[in-house]
Formats: C-alpha cells, sequence, structure tokens
C-alpha cells in the first residue's frame, strides 16, 4: 500500500496534466466559440498547476516507481520544468496565430498537453519500454498536430512524410531494443547496465549481437533528433507544418530527446560508450557540416531554421559524445539555450504572420526595422544568439560544447566546428542585413496581443540577459547531471 | 516420437516457419492487393501456431482474434473500397532495384551472421524449462500486467485515446453545407418573423395585367 502511495505521488505531475488534457477535451464540447480562451486559460493552468508540484515534490535524491520503470531525479525534474516552461511561451506564441487560422480549438491544447505527458514520460522513463510508449505518445500527437490543418495540402504532405519516416525510426528503435533486451534479459535500464557490467568478459559475438542493438537505437534516435544521415525529413516538415506546429516541433522535444538519449546510453548502456561515442561523433561532424553550407542557399525562413536546427543538434551530439559528466552538463546548457532561442525566433515569424498571410520567406523580413525597430531588434538578439556571437546566450552554449569536446581531447574536430559555426554565422547575419539595410516590400502594421509582445520580449532579452550572467543556468543543468548520474 | 531424425515439435515448427516464409514473401510480390492481404492474414495465422509451440497460447490466440479477426478484415475493406492504382505503386521499381537490391542484401547477410545460430542458437541461449500442463500462460500475463507494468500498460491506454482524438480531429468535419433543421428553432418561430404585410394600391396596370405570370405581392416571404 505505502507503495503505490509513492507511485501515486511521484508521477502526480503527468496525472494533473493527462488528466488536464482530457478535461480539455470535454470541456471544448461546451463552450462557445468566443469562450474558446477559457480552454487555454485551462491549459496555461495546467502547465503552472503541473509546475507547482513538480517543484514542492522535488528532492534531490533518486527515487524509482512502479517497480523501476519510472524514476524521479533532479534531471527528470529539471528537464520537467523546462518543458512546462517551453509549452507555455509556445502556447502564449501560438494563440493568436491558431485564432486567424480556425484551428483554435480543444484538440490543438488536448493534443499539445498529450505530448507534454509523452515527454514527461520520457524525461523519467527508466525502463525500454516506458521510454518507448513516451516517445510514441509524443510523436503521434505531433503527427496529428501538423495534419491539424486539414485543408492544407502542404501541412497533409509534411504530416504524411513525418509519420511515415516517423514510424520507420520507431521501428528501428525497437529492433535495436529487442537485441539488447534479448542479450541482457532486461527492459529495466540499471538493470542492464548491471547485467552488462558483470557480464564475463562478453566474447566478440555477445558483443557484435550488442553493436547491432545499438546501431539501430543510435540510428532511431537520430531519426526523432534530426540529425545528419538521418535528417531528410527535417526540411520539409519544417516548411510544410503551420509555423505554429513547426515552432513546437523544432523546440520542446529536444528536451526530452535529450533525457532518452542520456537515459539510453549514459544510464543503460554505459558499458559500450567507446562504441557510440563513435557513431555521435560522426553525426555530429555530418550534421554540423550539412547544417550550416546548406542552410546558407535557402530562401525559406522555416526551412532555413530547419538546417539551422540539424546543425544545432550536431552540437549537442558534439557535448554527448565525450561522455564525460562534462559534457553531459554542457549538452544540457546547449539544448536548454536552444529551445529558448528557438522559441523566440519562431515566436517572431508568428507576430509577422497575419490573416492569410505567412511570414516565411527571407523577404518578408526586409527593413523589419523600418516597420518595428523594437521586433527588429528581438530578431537581432536571436539570430546573434543563434550565430554565437558574444554576449549572447548561443555564445556560451557553444563555447561550453566545444570546452567540453576540447577537454576530451577532439581538439581538431573543435577546431572543425569553430570554422563551421563561422561559415554558419553567414545566414543568420544576412537575416540582419535584410532587416536593417533592405527596403521594407510589406507596409502591413504587425498586430499583436499585449502579452504575446512582453514575453516575446522578455525571452528575446532572457537570450542576452542569461548570455551576459550564465552561471545561474549552468548551475542548474550541473545539478541536474551530476546528481542524477553519479 | 521422431520423423527423419526431427522430433515432432521440430517438425510443427519447421512447416509453421516454411509456411510463414512463404506467405510473407508473397505479401509484397502478389499483384492484387486483395491477395497480399489474405497472405498477411495467413502470415499471422502461422506465427500464431508458431507462438503456441513457444506455450504463448495467451499471445497467440489474441494474434488470431484481434489481428486476423479485427485489423485485417478492416484492412481488407479498406483495400476493396480504395480504388489503388497498383501501376503507380510499382513505378520505379525497376529504377530503385539496382541499389536496394545490393543494400538490402547486404543488410541481410550482416544480420544473418549475427542474429544467426551461433549467437542465438541453443548453445548460446538455451531453451527455458517448460510448463507443466496445468500453468495458464494467461493468468501468469494478467498477474504482471497490473501490477508490475501497470505503468506501461496504462500509458499504451493513453497512446489509443491519442490516436482516437486524432482520428476524430482529422476527419470529423462539421459540413457547413448541409441543410438540416432545428426544431428547437422551428417550434419558436413566430408569425411576425416570417410573414410582412405590405399594403399597396389595389389596382395594377393594364399592361400589365395580361402577363399571366405577374405573381401577386401581397405577401411577400422573408
Amino acid at each position: 500500500m505505502e507503495n503505490i502511495r509513492y507511485d501515486l505521488v511521484t508521477a502526480l505531475p503527468e496525472m494533473i496534466v493527462l488528466g488536464m488534457a482530457m478535461l480539455i477535451l470535454l470541456a471544448d464540447l461546451f463552450l462557445k466559440q468566443s469562450n474558446r480562451i477559457a480552454i487555454y486559460a485551462l491549459a496555461q493552468l495546467t502547465l503552472f498547476v503541473a509546475a507547482y508540484f513538480t517543484w514542492t515534490t522535488h528532492t534531490p535524491s533518486v527515487g524509482y516507481a512502479f517497480t523501476g520503470a519510472f524514476v524521479d531525479d533532479t534531471m527528470s525534474d529539471v528537464l520537467k520544468l523546462m518543458i512546462y516552461l517551453g509549452t507555455g511561451l509556445l502556447f502564449v506564441y501560438s494563440r493568436q496565430y491558431l485564432q486567424m487560422r480556425n484551428m483554435f480549438c480543444g484538440e490543438f491544447y488536448a493534443l499539445v498537453l498529450f505530448a507534454v505527458v509523452g515527454m514527461m514520460i520520457m524525461v523519467s522513463g527508466q525502463s525500454l519500454l516506458t521510454l518507448y510508449i513516451g516517445l510514441e505518445l509524443l510523436s503521434l500527437s505531433l503527427y496529428a498536430l501538423v495534419a491539424l490543418d486539414r485543408d492544407n495540402s502542404r501541412a497533409t504532405e509534411a504530416a504524411m512524410k513525418y509519420f511515415v519516416l516517423g514510424a520507420l525510426a520507431s521501428g528501428m528503435l525497437l529492433y535495436g531494443m529487442s537485441m539488447i533486451y534479448g542479450m541482457t534479459g532486461n527492459l529495466n535500464l540499471s538493470d542492464i547496465n548491471h547485467a552488462l557490467m558483470n557480464a564475463p568478459m562478453p566474447s566478440q559475438e555477445l558483443h557484435a549481437v550488442l553493436i547491432l542493438g545499438l546501431v539501430f537505437i543510435v540510428a532511431g534516435l537520430a531519426f526523432k533528433l534530426g540529425a545528419v544521415p538521418f535528417q531528410m525529413w527535417v526540411p520539409d516538415v519544417y516548411e510544410g507544418s503551420p509555423t505554429a506546429m513547426t515552432m513546437l516541433i523544432s523546440s520542446v522535444p529536444k528536451i526530452a530527446a535529450f533525457a532518452f538519449i542520456i537515459r539510453m546510453l549514459a544510464q543503460g548502456l554505459q558499458t559500450l560508450a567507446v562504441d557510440w561515442q563513435q557513431m555521435l561523433m560522426i553525426m555530429a561532424v555530418l550534421s554540423i557540416i550539412l547544417g550550416n553550407v546548406t542552410a546558407i542557399a535557402q530562401t525559406n525562413l522555416k526551412r532555413m531554421l530547419a538546417y539551422s536546427t540539424i546543425s544545432h543538434v550536431g552540437f549537442v551530439l558534439f557535448g554527448l559524445m565525450s561522455a564525460s559528466i562534462n559534457g553531459f552538463v554542457s549538452a544540457l546548457f546547449y539544448i536548454a539555450s536552444y529551445v529558448l532561442m528557438t522559441l523566440a525566433g519562431f515566436g517572431i515569424i508568428l507576430l509577422l504572420s497575419r490573416k492569410g498571410f505567412e511570414a516565411e520567406q527571407l523577404n518578408d523580413l526586409k527593413g523589419l526595422n523600418q516597420r518595428s525597430p523594437w521586433i527588429a531588434f528581438l530578431m537581432l538578439i536571436v539570430m546573434f544568439s543563434m550565430a554565437g556571437v558574444p554576449p549572447t546566450l548561443g555564445f556560451y552554449a557553444k563555447f561550453t560544447v566545444l570546452q567540453a569536446a576540447l577537454q576530451a581531447g577532439y581538439l581538431w574536430l573543435v577546431v572543425f566546428a569553430v570554422l563551421m559555426a563561422v561559415i554558419g554565422a553567414f545566414y543568420y547575419l544576412r537575416i540582419i542585413k535584410l532587416m536593417y539595410f533592405d527596403e521594407p516590400q510589406d507596409f502591413a502594421p504587425i498586430q499583436a496581443p499585449v502579452e504575446m509582445r512582453m514575453v516575446l520580449s522578455l525571452n528575446a532579452l532572457a537570450l542576452l540577459g542569461i548570455g551576459l550572467m550564465p552561471q545561474w543556468l549552468m548551475s542548474v543543468c550541473g545539478y541536474a547531471v551530476v546528481k542524477s548520474l553519479s | 516420437m521422431t520423423f527423419l531424425g526431427l522430433h515432432f515439435q521440430d517438425l510443427v515448427f519447421y512447416t509453421l516457419a516454411i509456411i510463414l516464409l512463404f506467405s510473407g514473401l508473397r505479401v509484397i510480390t502478389t499483384r492484387n492487393p486483395v491477395y497480399a492481404a489474405l497472405y498477411l492474414v495467413l502470415a499471422f495465422f502461422t506465427a500464431a501456431g508458431i507462438w503456441l509451440l513457444l506455450e504463448a497460447e495467451f499471445l497467440a490466440i489474441a494474434l488470431v482474434l484481434v489481428y486476423v479477426g479485427a485489423v485485417m478484415v478492416l484492412f481488407l475493406f479498406v483495400v476493396m473500397m480504395l480504388d489503388i492504382n497498383l501501376d503507380r505503386l510499382r513505378e520505379g521499381f525497376w529504377k530503385a532495384l539496382p541499389i536496394a537490391l545490393p543494400v538490402g542484401g547486404l543488410m541481410a547477410i550482416e544480420m544473418v551472421m549475427i542474429v544467426g545460430v551461433r549467437n542465438f542458437g541453443v548453445e548460446a541461449l538455451p531453451a527455458p524449462a517448460g510448463h507443466s500442463a496445468d500453468y495458464s500462460n494467461t493468468a501468469a500475463l494478467g498477474r504482471v500486467l497490473y501490477t508490475d507494468y501497470l505503468l506501461p500498460f496504462e500509458l499504451a491506454s493513453v497512446v489509443l485515446l491519442v490516436a482516437i482524438v486524432a482520428a476524430i480531429a482529422l476527419t470529423l468535419r462539421e459540413r457547413r453545407e448541409s441543410k438540416s433543421m432545428d426544431p428547437a428553432k422551428q417550434v419558436l418561430v413566430k408569425k411576425a418573423d416570417r410573414l410582412r404585410i405590405v399594403k399597396m394600391d389595389a389596382v395594377v396596370e393594364v399592361e400589365e395585367s395580361n402577363n399571366s405570370t405577374v405573381q401577386p405581392e401581397g405577401k411577400e416571404r422573408k
């Protein structure tokens, strides 16, 4: 009995979000279109309450619930708080966009909250089963969200692509998991780690089976993250989806993917670190090259940001591949800053869109300074941060990741990554040039709710503020990783 | 009991395995999608037989009931209702073959080398001890499903819920053009809503009165 109570208390935030998602689905039926704002308020309230319970039940110790399938440690709590924050920002930015496009409905908020539950499960998953189901919950909600704008043929095509390739990736991931399960006989990650550590000197053949499983798992994860050579879906899906959904896909789920990788590779398959380090290294290098070089040729803003995401994922993998606590902390720091940057960037794109018009070409940003100097300035900060110009947050994120790689002894890779970051700076700075030195083509007034402008300003200024004082975010990331992994 | 040096169990296994492989191959090579679906039914059925050999009778029955009984029947419906253009499906088959065949072949060889008898044979993984006749596989599953695997089980149901929500959100359309009556509004209607009385002269001009299509203008419907 005591056990069940502990289980339920540990999973309380998940249950709150899940219950509220169902409540929103039901409440939506009884609300008129003019009262739909209540749904929005409920969704924000859900995140707030879940954050409250995650915060108050937080302890620095590690606790296992549901017979070891669910873990409550510092990393899970910190990442969950990041997920709530990111999703809350997303709700604020996307409200007006959705209202103008007839997508402001209960299904959107319910599906996003279901996706949040999936991410929370991924963050707290401690067995192959929970991790996988969490991932599927997230992915299914995302596929449906991309297709939510039914009469938009581009969005439908993007959803189809995303679904087919995502299902393929899930299949690969499952196949790899089945190999690991077959060799260790355990689903629980700490048991798997234990079994591999205590195995009497694995023979060459046994090792080969584990590596086969590992290859499939890493490939599946790379698909979901969008790392080269599994990146082909990223640009098409980013471009085709409604911008609010693109913002969702590109931001918060990356936090959950990071947790998945840490749980899977660093906790479960720690003994195979030498092997997965090499795989991550190749993917990191290829992602940084392809992301930065291809982004230069893009004229579509969303497509350009898609390639920019690929290169950011490359940098995250750079941090992960050193397989040290230092590396993981820097990767988490990078993910956190990436999510803040991306949300602000897409927030500005949503701000510039209006009914019947999508700001998605680079030319739509021309002369933004003349139309609205403040928004242009915010975009300037975001672009500087993405390019990694000091003193913004992006600079410090790149710096810590490269520092961790340097400590692990990858000198030449670090030099190479810096070169690529310089190449990548071109297309971020081009946007700044368009905003400040070109004549506007579009003189429509920019309309946005006050709270969106304020939150967006805070978000973009935070990039500058945290960039100047990165220590506290760094210590949060360190607290999350060190307490969980040691 | 042996036959050609094989135990009865082995004999059943190899028979089922050959049928399974054959039907699996036919699923992707047959030209008619209905036949492909039926071969898939056969594949599920034989797979269920192999699971029975592994003493997983609950899973075997569930496979037959759920997949053969429900999923594939629905699938057949869909295949028969949709007009699938086979030529378009086969488009690019020969163009992709020179690359796909070596890549696929290489993957198959690699996997056979690793997932072969050497690593997964009887020597490497000895067969688990068989259970006695009164052992219930179903009861064993039921016992862990709501205890040890409570969380994954509940989460799987959430995944199904999301699938339902997504399917409804993507297909339910409120058709604006469809004409329907709202009885509540019909009952509440008043005379003043429908009828407008217009005062006008009783005399009509002579030229127009010859025209038989002139309509009386006393009443007008809103």
